[in-house]
């Protein structure tokens, strides 16, 4: 298992280096002036573009530029805005917010997705069966905006106070999990209805064994590992997928930062930014890839 | 391998219905309601096992063999499978009309079974110890420790080598005979009664084969349990069975004792399945088979289900179905002409 | 996943089928015809999938010939009818105005709807047949030539699926189309399309090159190059028949999620702008409006969702119909 996970962290390696530099290049590399508008409708005077040529190294070939940019992030240097904030605070005020987003939406979708996945499965062809079914095709189908202000609209709903207290988070972390729970529904439905007429479970009966426990333990058991995988997945991709519910909540998280950042032109936090939630993707990955392992006995690493 | 067929217990009740048997089934009925229409899957199907015997049930797939084992346990898939008659009566009790608690616990402590393919029958994701021990905590209220110092006995049992180490292992890392080893120890634990093996020995080596029927034919005598050996392979039965029930499209059509049943068989398809095992007398003969595909259930055929295979078939065996007659001792048979095929030579 | 199945074991070794095992012929599943017909029929009798198809149509023909179903020209705009209520008087009868409303700017929100059509079929469509192209190409090339170019694409592909799907819309449309800048609506389409595909081709790829890989493993496909087929002929005739199923499946859903991808990225203001009619352009300008002209977004909103509904649920039913393991 070491090795396979070395190979992997190593396979992540240019992974990470191809899309920073994909960002990074869009973000910085491409002609065109960077400091245009900056200084409202005037042009900039010559000292401040000549100045802010050489704080940001914008003179140098494009690889030297990346190069050093690389190795500042790899030491934790984010560098600074154009206004010289440290590009390093706003991520530290920006992500502890974005992670209890993402928490709650993952715990929400672990437990009613968990909960009616089991219901549904366990009574296939009934009418809560279809009743849930059509429902998360819904839930699937529609789009987190259109959810997110219906709700918050219909709820007459204020904005998540800058410090974003958990309370305040759960509505908005419905939202933002919303899909996800209409698929981990789907998933563990499937999963149970596929396994219900397994072999061991018919085993664990010919047991003698409660039928609580033969739902509870043999049957479940297996049918989480997917779920569990997939919730994985989805904790990682959710904090950088938040930026359309903390936009519409003015939750001051990483997706609130990386709009405003954006639309203000303000690079070095996007690419920044962009950085850290491609690391974070591949850890999650590599992490989930374990994990199935441990789920699965049967899952081998060469 | 020839001790076994010493039979070390008495055959209890030989003239049939009068003594109350261990196990005793009595014309089972039983259906799967499909899209395509009901399949009759076993038409009033009866036999019975006592303590220290063991009883063959051998017939195609698809003859009912397995859903019959099945049904007696309570595993049958419903729907599809419904049980449409007959009585299962275990100890005098019947198993189809008492509460659904009262028959769970039978299931391990009276009745236990051991699985055909082993590698799809143990839970993948838990450890055999686990699997094991679990049976102890939960049916006999152990406590994690002694319930796993009780399964490693159990794997002493049936000759698992470095059973404490193998405790800790999952089922895909055993090999297949080691794997059929676990599921019989399972199968042990709670110490049943009658112990019901369906296909045992199917996904094994033939080498293998013949050593795990070795150890349950040894297990069986130990504990002189009731036994019913569920399969398709005439030759495993021989050595092991004391009496044969052949089963053809959900009927038992010949049942007899061993011995009897292999040296006359009084069943134009117990006698073709003799006639198709290959033997070394006649070697270089072409290998006799059954012509001819299992019937089909959904449309099982008129009269003897049989009779379009069959090589004896008169005009009287599309029209009419051949009671099961008794020829005497435990043997019968459900042909036309079975009385002929027992008084010839 | 439709390999065929040749091997029938002897009727002695099966175990006890659930069904009786000669209850029916099993179709020969080495002809893709049957596979398809035997989906066509198993599709036709699920009301999901002639609803989910019926709407398809609808929407196919609003965006081809809006004409059809409005008069009104969505971009005329009267101040004097700005944020008039929906008049429900009006809705069958044809050549009328306003069944919806009118916006901020007094444009006709029915009109607008219908045309908002156009921009979501043509973005979606275009984006998964683009995605087919690129990712269908990259996968046979890495299925067939395996070793370093199958390593090197497969790691070039991760570079695109490590990022996130609407940041690295994101970022490359504000990129290429700032948000302050105003593009062509020709520009800014073609733009959203062609990120799109940038995104979205190596999951295609992957597809492909599993198609590929599976159906070189196949016996007469050894046969047949054994027999001196060539490459192209061996792509043509059994790996994409054997590619196209799943490649419809994933297609039909993406295009679903594509089509909200579009409405939230012009919802964002980085997608499609004015004077492009859409349905998340509709849906962004309608947010300050939330009390006082709740139809300025409930409109185009329970299009969008119908439609990317649609497309889902379509999806779905021909994965069921097609994989006869869930049936």
């Amino acid at each position: 298992m070491g090795r396979y996970a070395l190979r992997r962290l190593l396979q992540a390696i240019p992974v990470f280096i191809g899309t920073t530099f994909l960002i990074w290049f869009l973000v910085w590399g491409l002609p065109g002036d960077p400091f245009a508008g900056r200084c409202g409708e005037r042009q900039c005077p010559e000292s401040y573009v000549k100045f802010m040529t050489d704080k940001f190294g914008l003179d140098d070939p494009l690889p030297v530029q990346y190069f050093n940019y690389l190795t500042n992030l790899l030491q934790g240097e984010f560098g600074q805005t154009f206004n010289g904030t440290e590009i390093g605070d706003l991520l530290a005020q920006a992500f502890p917010v974005s992670i209890k987003l993402a928490l709650v939406a993952v715990a929400a979708e672990a437990l009613i997705g968990i909960t009616a996945g089991v219901l549904t499965g366990l009574r296939r062809g009934s009418f809560i069966d279809n009743l849930v079914l059509v429902s998360t095709l819904v839930l699937i189908a529609m789009p987190i905006f259109v959810i997110g202000l219906v709700a918050r609209y219909s709820l007459g709903l204020a904005s998540v106070s800058p410090e974003a207290p958990w309370v305040e988070l759960i509505i908005p972390g419905l939202i933002l999990g919303s899909g996800s729970l209409a698929y981990i529904t789907r998933l563990t439905r499937v999963n149970l209805v596929e396994n219900r007429r397994a072999d061991y479970v018919r085993t664990a009966v010919a047991k003698g064994l409660a039928p609580s426990r033969v739902t509870g333990v043999h049957l479940l058991r297996n049918s989480m590992i997917p779920v569990v995988t997939w919730l994985g997945l989805d904790l990682g991709s959710l904090m950088g997928g938040a930026i359309v519910t903390e936009g519409i909540f003015n939750i001051r998280g990483i997706g609130g930062l990386l709009f405003d950042s954006i639309n203000r032109r303000q690079s070095g936090v996007v690419v920044s930014i962009v950085a850290i939630l491609v690391l974070v993707y591949l850890i999650v990955n590599l992490l989930v890839d374990l994990l199935y392992g441990v789920l699965d006995p049967r899952i081998r690493y060469e | 391998m020839s001790d076994i067929k010493v039979k070390t217990a008495p055959v209890l009740g030989v003239d049939g219905r009068s003594a109350g048997h261990l196990l005793e089934i009595e014309n089972l009925h039983v259906e799967f309601r499909t899209r395509d229409g009901v399949a009759k899957v076993i038409n009033g199907v009866s036999y019975h096992v006592d303590a220290g015997e063991t009883l063959a049930v051998l017939g195609e797939s698809g003859s009912g063999k397995s859903v019959t084992a099945q049904t007696i346990m309570g595993i049958l898939d419903t729907p599809p499978g419904f049980v449409t008659n007959g009585s299962i009566r275990f100890r005098g009790k019947d198993l189809l009309t008492m509460g659904k608690d009262e028959r769970r616990l039978v299931r391990g402590e009276g009745i236990a079974m051991v699985f055909q393919d082993a590698l799809s029958a143990l839970n993948p994701v838990f450890t055999v110890g686990f699997q094991i021990a679990e049976l102890f905590r939960k049916r006999r209220g152990m406590s994690r420790a002694d319930g796993y110092k009780r399964a490693t006995e159990l794997l002493d049992l049936v000759k698992i080598p470095a059973a404490k180490t193998r405790l800790k292992d999952y089922p895909h890392q055993f090999s297949g005979g080691m794997r059929q080893r676990v599921m019989i120890a399972m199968a042990l634990a709670l110490d049943p009664e009658v112990l019901i093996a369906d296909e045992p020995t199917t996904a094994l080596d033939v080498t293998v084969q013949a050593q795990i029927m070795d150890l349950l034919a040894e297990i069986r005598r130990d504990r002189n349990m009731g036994m019913i050996l569920i399969t398709h392979d005439l030759g495993v039965v021989a050595d092991v069975a004391d009496r044969i029930a052949v089963m053809y499209a959900g009927r038992i059509v010949e049942q007899a004792d061993v011995h009897a049943l292999y040296g006359k068989p009084c069943h134009p398809y117990t006698l073709a399945l003799l006639d198709s095992l290959p033997r070394l007398d006649l070697k270089g003969q072409e290998l006799n088979t059954i012509k001819g595909l299992p019937p089909n259930l959904l449309r099982i055929p008129s009269g003897c289900a049989f009779h379009p295979r069959c090589r004896m078939a008169r005009d009287i065996c599309s029209t009419q179905r051949p009671a099961l007659l008794e020829l005497g001792g435990v043997r019968s048979s459900a042909c036309h002409f079975a009385e002929e095929l027992y008084g010839r030579e | 996943m439709s390999s065929p199945e040749v091997a029938t074991p002897t009727a002695e070794a099966a175990p006890m089928p659930v069904t009786p095992a000669v209850v029916e012929p099993a179709p020969r599943k080495d002809k893709p015809r049957s596979l398809w017909t035997d989906a066509w029929y198993e599709l036709r009798r699920k009301p999901l999938f002639v609803i989910s198809a019926i709407l398809i149509t609808l929407f196919v023909l609003m965006a081809a010939v809006p004409q059809l179903f409005t008069s009104a020209d969505p971009l005329a705009a009267d101040l004097n009818r700005s944020l008039t209520p929906p008049d429900f008087g009006a809705w069958f009868q044809f050549g009328k105005q306003g069944q919806f409303g009118f916006d901020l700017q007094g444009a006709d929100i029915y009109a607008r709807t219908i045309y908002g059509a156009r921009a979501s079929i043509l973005v979606g469509l275009s984006a998964v047949i683009g995605n087919m192209l690129l990712g269908g190409f990259f996968g046979i090339l890495s299925g067939y030539l395996g070793g370093w170019t199958d390593t090197l694409l497969a790691r070039f592909g991760d570079i695109f699926l490590g990022l996130p799907f609407v940041l690295g819309a994101l970022v490359i449309l504000s990129t290429f189309a700032p948000v302050q800048s105003n593009p062509s609506a020709f520009r800014i389409t073609s733009l959203v399309i062609l990120t799109f595909i940038a995104l979205g081709w190596p999951s295609f790829a992957r597809i492909m090159r599993a198609a590929v890989l599976s159906t070189k493993q196949l016996d007469y496909v050894h046969a047949a190059q054994a027999l001196g087929a060539r490459p192209g002929r061996v792509i043509f005739r059994h790996v994409l028949p054997n590619a196209i199923a799943p490649m419809v499946v994933v297609g039909t859903i993406t295009l679903g999620a594509y089509i909200g991808a579009e409405a939230t990225l012009s919802f964002l203001g980085v997608g499609l702008r004015q004077p492009v009619v859409s349905w998340g352009i509709m849906i962004g300008d309608s947010r300050q409006y939330m009390e006082a002209a709740p139809y300025m977004m409930a409109f185009p909103a329970a299009f969008l969702a119908i439609a990317v509904l649609s497309f889902v649920m379509l999806g779905d039913a021909v994965r069921d119909a097609l994989d006869p393991k869930l049936r």
